[in-house]
């Protein structure tokens, strides 16, 4: 049996419905929230700030710090236990690498940018839903920025290649899976994240990538639509 | 030929084309990519001959010297004081700078400026690493009694203050209140508890609204709807007073 | 530090108003709760309080009963004064705040037997419901302990049982069985400056206060927890007067809890 249909009766290339609002925490000097189909982050920007202990301090450049956390009942199964985990840390470190290279702190030697990625409900793709939402703050936050920072999960579910995909695509089980989550830079199309677990070809991986450039394009699109609306004229 | 791709006073995201083609100029807040113009931060764009440059509408205050500020003194040292300044930054301010009287060595310097008291303050120096000097000698620099401090979108100070004074003006003016409006987005405010909350929402509204034309006109609609008095347009002063 | 903004304040509320122009007993405005806005959650909800907004998030555990009560489940309150919600809040394990504020929801539900724990009893001496309530703020503007407890209520009502097949909960299952909260406890924070009394405080009044007593409790306005704050004393005039406060301010969070 072949996956012919998607369990969500998406397209391959069909992303789920996507949900972004920039501002929604007054207290951050940058904030937004970014929901895709059922996996939901809020993010928040402080900073740039005074930076201590005083060792961490980079005297050419204000550095960036991305911390991401599922609240205890974001999972579908048993409670998360709260705190950091291997998993929230190795995510937390990637998203820092993901949106590292838009961004521009050498105004702000000695200082420090945090970035909080919080998810209040995930089925899969939480780490790009993270991005996205803190990508999003940042450029609210006011901070020079070469561009934003899409990002998606691609993937293979048995011989077809296809987008965003949802748990029961990660959870299929009557043929191989991979699970590719990819951010980029859609201004030059560049990679700033990428993981990959599963089974996958040279080329079937090549044409994954080409989907979620195509499919961060659209997001970009979003994430830009929520950007100007909270700044437009009423 | 090249050709803008945006609006003037449209609002750009990180990683917006501008511009294509070399006809336009890369200003403040863009860069040039190939023969693309990209928006290099979130801003208004503000296209002026060949010229585009972006706005900011937000983020942090970032010290620059000569800019008046109010700070608050969070450290006393020997021979001067610390202060936070609403930025990522904190500055000195050294007992030279900070009185014209003669100050023995050693002396207890608190009896000037204690931690917790809110200063206005100029910048007079910013080091490349961010160490920041500021003065209290100078007019209108002074510690600061009673009243409160707010805190508003630095990058909408211009507004707030107005051309040449004027904005700050009509508030006063109308509402009875002394205000200071600090360049790194603390405001300082005094006055009767009810005309000091119209001061303060007065402000409020120039701050989510100054982007759109006719403001001066619905400030002072505002503040005399709240006094139930004429307000009088202000008039033109120094900044600071 | 604050010695300013606290005389500021205090002159204000001898006109009867504070830095947001609102009277001393008045909460901000609006006062809002969602509920099931988490599906991954078996209940949850968020409540908005002026610019404060917190959300609380019900998960369900089988475990074993405590031998001294073998046919009685329970409740465990859990929360994270997340970062993301308040510059001052730091990474890290629970500090004392978050302690505090966590345990005085967990009284406010426990002490007024909202829940029924022999409800929460499968198999008597084996197997009981464990309901986890967890607390993150989104936005702290201030007074999250009404928020919260307001926020544990309305996701303990909004809960739902999933489906138990041979022992095990299927997550993804929820029957139409509803978690049976009997008791409608919330929680009213009054907070005394100088000889004021108010409630709903703002960060920046949170930082000025002398002292705080949040009180907890029911529509019949029976007390089922309290919790004084603060480092200075509260004569007995005092308490009294806030419990009263509490009591009646209570009434009109219940009524944005029913809307």
């Amino acid at each position: 049996m072949t996956y012919s249909k998607r369990l969500n009766d998406r397209k391959m290339d069909e992303l789920r419905p996507i949900e972004a609002k920039v501002g929604v925490i007054e207290r951050a000097d940058g904030s937004a929230m970014f929901k895709i189909g059922n996996t939901w982050a809020y993010a928040s920007v402080y900073g740039p700030r005074n930076l201590y202990p005083k060792f961490m301090q980079d005297p050419q450049s204000g550095i960036l710090r991305v911390n991401y956390n599922m609240m205890p009942f974001s999972g579908s199964g048993e409670r998360v236990r709260p705190g950091a985990n291997r998993r929230a840390k190795e995510i937390s470190m990637v998203s820092e690498k993901a949106l590292l290279p838009v961004l521009d702190l050498k105004e702000f030697p000695n200082s420090v940018v945090d970035v909080f990625i919080e998810l209040p409900q995930t089925e899969a793709g939480s780490r790009c839903a993270g991005i996205c939402a803190a990508s999003m703050a940042l450029a609210d936050a006011g901070l020079n920025m070469k561009d934003l920072v899409a990002a998606v999960s691609v993937g293979r579910v048995d011989d077809k290649l296809l987008v965003d995909l949802d748990y029961s695509e990660e959870a299929y089980e009557d043929g191989p899976v991979a699970d590719i989550p990819i951010a980029m830079m859609p201004q030059s199309g560049k990679i700033t994240l990428l993981q990959m677990d599963g089974e996958v070809t040279k080329e079937d991986l090549r044409k994954a990538i080409g989907m979620g450039k195509e499919a961060c394009g659209r997001i970009y699109e979003v994430m830009k639509k929520a950007l100007k609306e909270k700044y437009e004229v009423q | 030929m090249g050709k803008l791709l945006i609006q003037d006073k449209e609002i750009v995201v990180p990683g917006e084309i501008i511009a294509e083609g070399m006809d336009h100029l890369p200003g403040q807040g863009t860069y040039r990519e190939g023969d693309k113009i990209i928006a290099g931060r979130l801003g208004l764009a503000n296209v002026e001959g060949r010229a585009v440059k972006l706005i900011a509408l937000s983020g942090r205050y970032i010290p620059k010297r000569n800019d008046t500020i109010i700070c608050q003194v969070i450290d006393v040292g020997f021979s001067g004081w610390r202060v936070e300044t609403n930025s990522a930054y904190s500055a000195m301010l050294s007992v030279k700078d900070a009185t014209s009287e003669f100050i023995r060595r050693g002396a207890d310097i608190t009896h000037y400026f204690n931690v917790g008291d809110y200063l206005v303050a100029k910048i007079t120096n910013v080091t490349s690493q961010k160490l920041i000097d500021i003065s209290t000698k100078g007019p209108g620099l002074r510690k600061l009694h009673g009243g409160r401090i707010i805190q508003v979108n630095c990058n909408k100070v211009p507004r707030i203050i107005g051309k040449a004074g004027s904005m700050v003006s009509m508030i006063k003016n109308a509402t009875g209140c002394r205000i200071t409006v600090g360049q790194n987005g603390l405001v300082w405010l005094e006055g009767e508890p009810k005309s000091e909350y119209i001061a303060i929402e007065a402000i409020r509204k120039i701050e989510q609204e100054a982007h759109l034309s006719g403001l001066t006109d619905r400030v002072k609609a505002f503040l005399e709807e709240k006094t139930g008095k004429k307000v009088e347009p202000g008039v033109e002063e120094p900044e600071l007073r | 530090m604050y010695n300013e903004l606290r005389s500021h304040v205090l002159k204000l509320l001898k006109a009867d108003t504070r830095l947001d122009g609102r009277r001393a007993t008045e909460y901000r405005e609006p006062i809002k709760v969602e509920q099931g806005i988490i599906c991954t959650a078996e209940g949850s909800a968020r409540v908005t309080i002026g610019g404060t907004q917190v959300m609380v998030g019900v998960k369900l555990e089988i475990g074993e009963p405590f031998p001294d009560r073998p046919d009685e489940g329970t409740i465990m309150v859990g929360a994270e004064l997340l970062p993301l919600s308040n510059p001052d809040f730091e990474l890290g394990p629970p500090s004392i705040q978050a302690v505090e504020l966590a345990r005085v929801v967990d009284r406010g539900i426990r002490e007024s037997k909202a829940v029924d724990f022999k409800s929460l009893c499968i198999e008597p001496g084996e197997k009981v419901w464990l309901v986890i309530i967890d607390i993150c703020p989104i936005n702290d503007a201030g007074n999250l302990f009404d928020a919260s407890a307001l926020a544990a209520l309305a996701a303990l009502k909004n809960t739902r049982f999933p489906k138990v097949e041979d022992g095990k909960i299927s997550y993804k299952e929820k029957t139409n069985k509803g978690m049976k909260v009997v008791k409608d406890p919330v929680s009213v924070t009054v907070c005394k400056v100088g000889d004021a009394l108010i409630v709903d405080p703002l960060t920046e009044e949170e930082k000025i206060i002398d002292a705080r007593l949040t009180v907890a409790s029911t529509a019949d306005g029976t007390l089922c927890a309290l919790q004084k704050g603060g480092s200075m004393p509260l004569s007995v005039e005092d308490v009294e007067k806030m419990v009263a406060i509490g009591i009646s301010k209570g009434k009109e969070l219940r009524v944005a809890l029913e809307r």
